[in-house]
């Protein structure tokens, strides 16, 4: 099993949960800015953060044969903060690097008049630097921010297909499918969305634009949910070719519309002789 | 106005380079010697045009032979101190791999120009990513104080850095640096580790300082 995690916050895990990763088949992973559980209180506290998302995490993951990629965004909850807003100014320097695959996480906390203004303005940002979107939905009221971050998603130009919404469950996930959005869910080991869930929602809608990602960061959560699910699949009846889609080729198809994904370090290793997806456009001109 | 070499013949550089790479690295050059700002726009996705990994025949990767050239078309337009205000920017904002070539860039300066990149290189060497902690020992490590300098050698035995990788090893290892490199080694011994065979190249690097060579 060969595993790309769509979503993984690594600076808040150990070596251990690395060399595990790696052993459960993660080759790659993408590690979305986020809030730090910790609010921060100047833009130079996200400068560095930044610098550690395309510098230092990328080294280490690197020492454990896993790809590192990250998403670059003001994220929803410090959005409200105003010594924190300025941080969407200096946002362009960093979403020109090689290492970021789009902007994020983005979206909704509490859904309030500052959190909208620093979303809509970062869907311009993801038009501008033709990158896709990392959309966060709140975990309190998701059915409503939901709704409302596809009507901005909508306003905004971007492409549907550049989108996903993540932290999705049964409740929520229609209505994104509907607007052609790919559909993220978090895989958590407690109640908001399980494995068994996850397969049941695969059996209904199919394998299309779907991401599953463990979302693991510094709370309770655990960086193998996504072996897991690959496991729950296969007890469900699902093919090796199916998982292999949903866990490695889906997330390559979606990042990879950034032209930024490089895999060939890894992609070998995990499956080798077999040739990716989207191959040809990882080593930009040359072949 | 200020002389900074290339890692790579351009020439050559070129030949390694699909046709639209090469263009793409012809006309950033171009942009940068026009306006040398715009390296700043330019320095991060360079790669993206032009590809990247390793350039047959050479110990180089493709994409820090199209940064440092870009550094090369800048430093040509600038004078020194305007070329070190773009260096530490480039360096500040610089993901690791634009960091390395940065450093890369300064060890490939002319020492006339008298350019001191050396709290560049003090940053990189606080920092435990090996690929920046061997660019920063190369030949503009001249400028470190001997005292980070040493420092610089033992963190390269400290993280597997081959000693190879530091510029001038041979004329500058001193009888501080081969006490520093044997009670490392009395370290490792003592905690039943494997002593690196570098222990021995940076003491006999030393001895070869100290002792008169035989013609
Ligand atoms: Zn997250």
């Amino acid at each position: 099993m060969r595993i790309f995690d769509p979503h993984i916050h690594m600076s808040s895990r150990t070596t251990d949960d690395y060399e595990a990763m790696h052993a459960a088949g993660v080759r790659a992973l993408v590690e979305p800015a986020f809030w730090l559980g910790q609010p921060r209180t100047n833009v130079g506290s996200f400068l560095d953060y930044f610098d550690s998302l395309v510098g230092w995490e990328r080294f280490r993951a690197a020492q454990f044969g896993i790809a590192h990629h990250c998403t670059i965004a003001l994220n929803p909850k410090e959005a409200n903060d105003p010594r924190c807003a300025e941080v969407i100014d200096l946002l362009p320097r960093y979403l020109d690097k090689d290492g970021v695959v789009a902007v994020g996480e983005v979206g909704f906390d509490s859904m309030t008049e500052a959190e909208e203004k620093a979303f809509a303005r970062q869907l311009e940002l993801a038009v501008e630097f033709a990158l896709p979107a990392m959309v966060h939905t709140p975990h309190r009221d998701k059915e409503a921010g939901t709704r409302r971050t596809l009507e901005l998603v909508e306003a905004s130009g971007l492409a549907p297909g550049m989108v996903v919404v993540d932290h999705l469950n049964e409740v929520t996930v229609g209505q994104v499918d509907d607007a052609g959005c790919w559909m993220g869910f978090s895989i958590y080991p407690d109640t908001k969305m399980d494995e068994h869930r996850m397969v049941r929602i695969l059996q209904e809608r199919g394998l299309d634009r779907v991401l599953v990602n463990s979302a693991a960061d510094w709370g309770r959560s655990d960086p193998l949910k996504t072996a897991k699910t690959g496991q729950a699949m296969l007890e469900a009846g699902f093919s090796d070719d199916d998982v292999d889609r949903v866990l490695w080729r889906n997330p390559v198809e979606f990042f990879g519309q950034s032209g930024r994904l490089v895999l060939e370090d890894v992609a070998g290793s995990a499956d080798p002789g077999a040739t990716f997806e989207g191959n040809s456009i990882l080593r930009g001109g040359r072949d | 106005m200020t002389t900074l070499l290339p890692l790579v013949d351009p020439a050559e550089l070129r030949r390694h380079l699909s046709a639209e790479g090469a263009a793409a690295l012809d006309s950033m050059v171009a942009e940068v010697t026009a306006e040398p700002a715009r390296i700043g726009r330019l320095f991060a996705g360079a790669a993206r045009r032009t590809g990247r990994g390793p350039l047959a025949g050479h110990d180089v990767l493709a994409q820090d032979a199209v940064r440092v050239e870009l550094l090369a078309a800048a430093a040509a337009a600038l004078d020194g101190d305007r070329l070190r205000a773009e260096l530490v920017e480039l360096y500040r904002f610089g993901d690791s791999d634009e960091k390395r070539a940065v450093l890369l860039g300064l060890n490939r300066l002319d020492p006339s120009a008298g350019l001191d990149g050396s709290d560049l290189l003090l940053d990189a060497l606080r920092t435990n990513d090996t690929r920046l902690v061997a660019a920063a020992m190369g030949d503009h490590a001249r400028h470190l104080p001997d005292d980070a300098w040493r420092h610089g050698v033992l963190k390269c035995l400290f993280t597997g850095v081959p000693v190879a990788e530091v510029a001038g090893l041979e004329e500058r290892a001193d009888a501080e640096l081969a006490a520093m490199a044997e009670r490392f080694a009395t370290e490792r011994r003592a905690a039943g580790r494997e002593v690196p065979a570098d222990v021995a190249t940076v003491v006999a690097a030393h001895d070869r300082t100290t002792e008169p060579r035989k013609a």
